[in-house]
């Protein structure tokens, strides 16, 4: 589904990430962890189109197209949704609005009818059920004055109306109470499907206690360093980041 | 790659005014330019009686002595007032019975213009009173509004049937000698509306008027004068737009409101007129006197505008809050674009006791436009505990755009409490990528991240007014993307 191959970022003249390669599967979830300042946004930013990166070599295929050459909303019409860090505000416009809008240009896309009202409004009741997401929150606008806790499970929210093929959840359980961080991951495990795949981006190993991991790789200055199964985020939590490095200062060495 | 976001906000609100076009109507006009015969030549088209004649001449004689003001944060060459056609009407019919009758050129404007004079507009109660270029060619629900006693009609028609009550109110809340503009008004004024809602009347229908300018070279001159009897109430609707002209179109309207004991007025404007081209060129100047007075105990006034057109707009509704425990409203949303100027603003004159004012304006600033708010609150001696609450927000898009703000405040006794918040903010790349990665366009995400701004401001406003008005804030700053 998604191919990325020696992909290197700058900004500013600053190199982020740097020769990086990942292949994902329909199907798949694969959990990216590191230490801070490694590329881990950097990397979801990219995937999703933010044009404040320079790419300047490698490519990424997504379902077989130049995912470099698309708009950021095509991309998301095509089935690529991000989780953000910090899902920002909107003063004055409302979720329901906001997913409408969201959902029926996507639909426009595809070459759907818009959804009526009413249609939209059940899918909403489902999605929420789905989610557990208070009724409240939807009639709020988008993020205004939302807790950390209700800003993360607002983008597993939104994630569930939109259905994407590839999700990209990043720090999606940074600043999160257990109970949070649960249902942050209930929602994930209840969309996950053979047809579509997810990219988890976290700093901890805590969230891959209640979203199995198919693949584990870790991110270090700017490529990944170590790949592998769930064990090996259990094994960074037991032996911490420095561990990784010094392997990867190693093999630099050699 | 702040270049490249400013880029994209230049082309999304480099957008073309969309209601360009033009009527081919017979037209009948006064020769160009101002003196008393061309006043005597209006009058004698409207048939006016005497008494009309002579206040039209008293201010006209009065202008003569006066400057244009030059204070506003606006800048435009002079005006010929010598080169401008001061009269002009669609030639005269007999009078209709029905739509039917009403020249289908004409209905055809005012369908592109989605104006729904017709059928669908009758089912939602509404009734119009259409104006097109200074002379009124349709009234409808005259009967349901007669039984109760209330007058709408226009201004021109008020003045053959109610002299009385034209003579008892016309120019008591903006005289003529108020200012330059509102000289000129009251010397040249063609036409406008007149409501009248009797004692205890809540008129049961919202009042709305759709003005139009139309012909090359024509000023508009507008006057409305609306009277709220004790216990009555009022909500009317005003809309505009306009068809894209080469020449500047000077338009200096008043607008007068009396809100006696424990009366309510809301009146609602939605002005869309052509702003001029992407490079400035053309466009409307809109020089507008719009005032208004709580006379009376209990009374309340309040204005709600959406103003996306004209080249500059001069405007400043205001209230004058006599009665005690009166109220005063100024909701307003200001958008500028390209090369629009607007110093827009109210002010609130507290006089009686317990008097409330409540000042929200949120202004837009996108391309190389400047947008002013300016407002006055002013509590005299005598008003003891009167309070105002102001906030003006300014919302920039693109860096090559102003927003200001001028406010006065002059507070004359010690109960008075008068607040001011004030914030500029800009549309953050942040808020833009979050929509663009929910598949939302450039253009959707402008649209709606700006209605959400005005939001306060548009939830003032009459239901199926506030539809329009939040697709014009969205036209507004459409352009070419995608």
């Amino acid at each position: 589904m998604l191919s990325i191959k020696d992909l290197s970022v700058s900004i500013n003249g600053k190199t982020i990430l740097d020769g990086f390669n990942l292949e994902v599967k329909a199907g798949e979830v694969h959990a990216i962890m590191g230490p801070n300042g490694t590329g881990k946004s950097t990397l979801a930013s990219v995937i999703a189109g933010r044009d404040m990166f320079d790419v300047d070599r490698g490519e990424i295929t997504y379902r077989g197209q130049n995912l470099l050459e698309m708009a950021p909303e095509i991309r998301a019409r095509e089935g690529i949704f991000l989780g953000f860090q910090y899902p920002v505000e909107i003063p004055g416009v409302s979720m329901a609005s906001f997913m409408r809008t969201a959902i029926n240009e996507k639909r426009k896309h595809l070459g759907l009818e818009p959804m009526s009202g009413a249609e939209f409004l059940k899918l909403m009741e489902e999605k929420k059920k789905l989610v557990e997401i208070h009724s409240k929150l939807t009639n709020r606008s988008v993020n205004e004055g939302f807790s950390g806790g209700e800003k993360k499970k607002n983008e597993i929210f939104q994630m569930a109306l939109l259905e994407p093929r590839l999700a990209i959840l990043d720090e999606t359980d940074s600043g999160l109470d257990i109970d949070a961080l649960k249902v942050v991951a209930n929602g994930v495990n209840k969309l996950r499907s053979p047809e579509n795949a997810t990219i988890i981006i976290t700093h901890y190993q805590r969230l891959l206690d209640f979203i199995i991991p198919d693949y584990v790789h870790v991110l270090f200055d700017g490529r990944i360093v170590k790949s592998g199964d769930k064990s090996l985020a259990l094994e960074l939590e037991s032996k911490g980041y420095e561990w990784v490095k010094k392997e990867a200062n190693m093999a630099a060495a050699h | 790659m702040e270049d490249k976001n400013n880029d994209i906000l230049e082309e999304v609100t480099g957008s073309e005014y969309k209601y360009g076009f033009y009527t081919d109507v017979e037209m009948e006009q006064a020769p160009k330019g101002l003196t008393e015969d061309t006043i005597r030549f209006i009058s004698a088209k409207k048939n006016e009686p005497e008494f009309m004649l002579n206040i039209r001449l008293k201010a006209f004689r009065h202008w003569q002595t006066l400057k244009e003001p030059r204070w506003a944060h606006v800048q435009y060459p002079p005006i010929d007032y010598q080169d401008i056609i001061y009269y002009s009407a669609p030639l005269k019919k007999p009078k209709l019975e029905s739509l039917n009758e009403v020249d289908p050129e004409l209905l055809e404007t005012f369908e592109k213009l989605g104006i729904p004079l017709e059928e669908q507009k009758m089912l939602a109660g509404v009734a119009v009173d259409a104006v097109m270029d200074s002379v009124s060619v349709a009234t409808t629900f005259r009967s349901t509004l007669a039984e109760k006693g209330v007058i709408f009609c226009s201004f021109s028609e008020a003045v053959q049937e109610y002299p009385e009550l034209i003579k008892k109110y016309m120019g008591t809340v903006v005289p003529y000698t108020d200012n330059f503009f509102a000289a000129l008004n009251t010397a040249v004024f063609s036409d406008g509306s007149f409501v009248f809602i009797p004692k205890g009347v809540k008129c049961p229908l919202e009042l709305s008027t759709y003005f139009r300018i139309n012909a090359a070279n024509t000023g508009q001159f507008e006057r409305t004068l609306i009277v709220a009897e004790e216990g009555s109430y009022v909500s009317y609707m005003e809309g505009c737009t306009a068809p894209i002209r080469d020449e500047n179109q000077l338009h200096a309207a008043i607008v007068e409101i009396i809100a006696h004991k424990d009366a309510e007025v809301k009146y609602s404007t939605v002005q869309n007129w052509w702003p001029g081209d992407k490079e400035g060129k053309g466009g409307v100047y809109n020089f507008v006197t719009k005032r208004g007075i709580c006379e009376g105990e209990n009374s309340k006034i309040s204005w709600t505008q959406v103003e996306t057109g004209s080249a500059i707009t001069w405007k400043y509704p205001s209230l004058i809050l006599r009665g005690d425990n009166s109220t005063g409203e100024f909701y307003s949303v200001a958008v500028t674009n390209n090369h629009q100027q607007a110093d827009t603003g109210t002010k609130m004159i507290h006089l009686g006791k317990n008097t409330r004012s409540t000042i929200i304006s949120k202004g837009i600033s996108a391309g190389f436009s400047n947008n002013s708010y300016r407002g006055l609150v002013k509590t005299t001696r005598k008003a003891e505990n009167a309070r105002n609450f102001s906030q003006c927000d300014s919302l920039l898009l693109g860096d090559k755009c102003g927003a200001h703000t001028f406010p006065y405040i002059e507070v004359g006794n010690r109960s008075s409490i008068v607040e001011h918040e004030a914030t500029t903010s800009k549309i953050s790349e942040d808020q833009l990528f979050y929509c663009l990665q929910r598949g939302i366009d450039m253009e959707s995400a402008i649209g709606l991240i700006v209605n959400g701004y005005a939001k306060e401001v548009l939830s003032k406003l009459p239901m199926e007014f506030a539809v329009e008005a939040q697709k014009l804030l969205s036209i507004s700053l459409e352009g070419s993307v995608g």
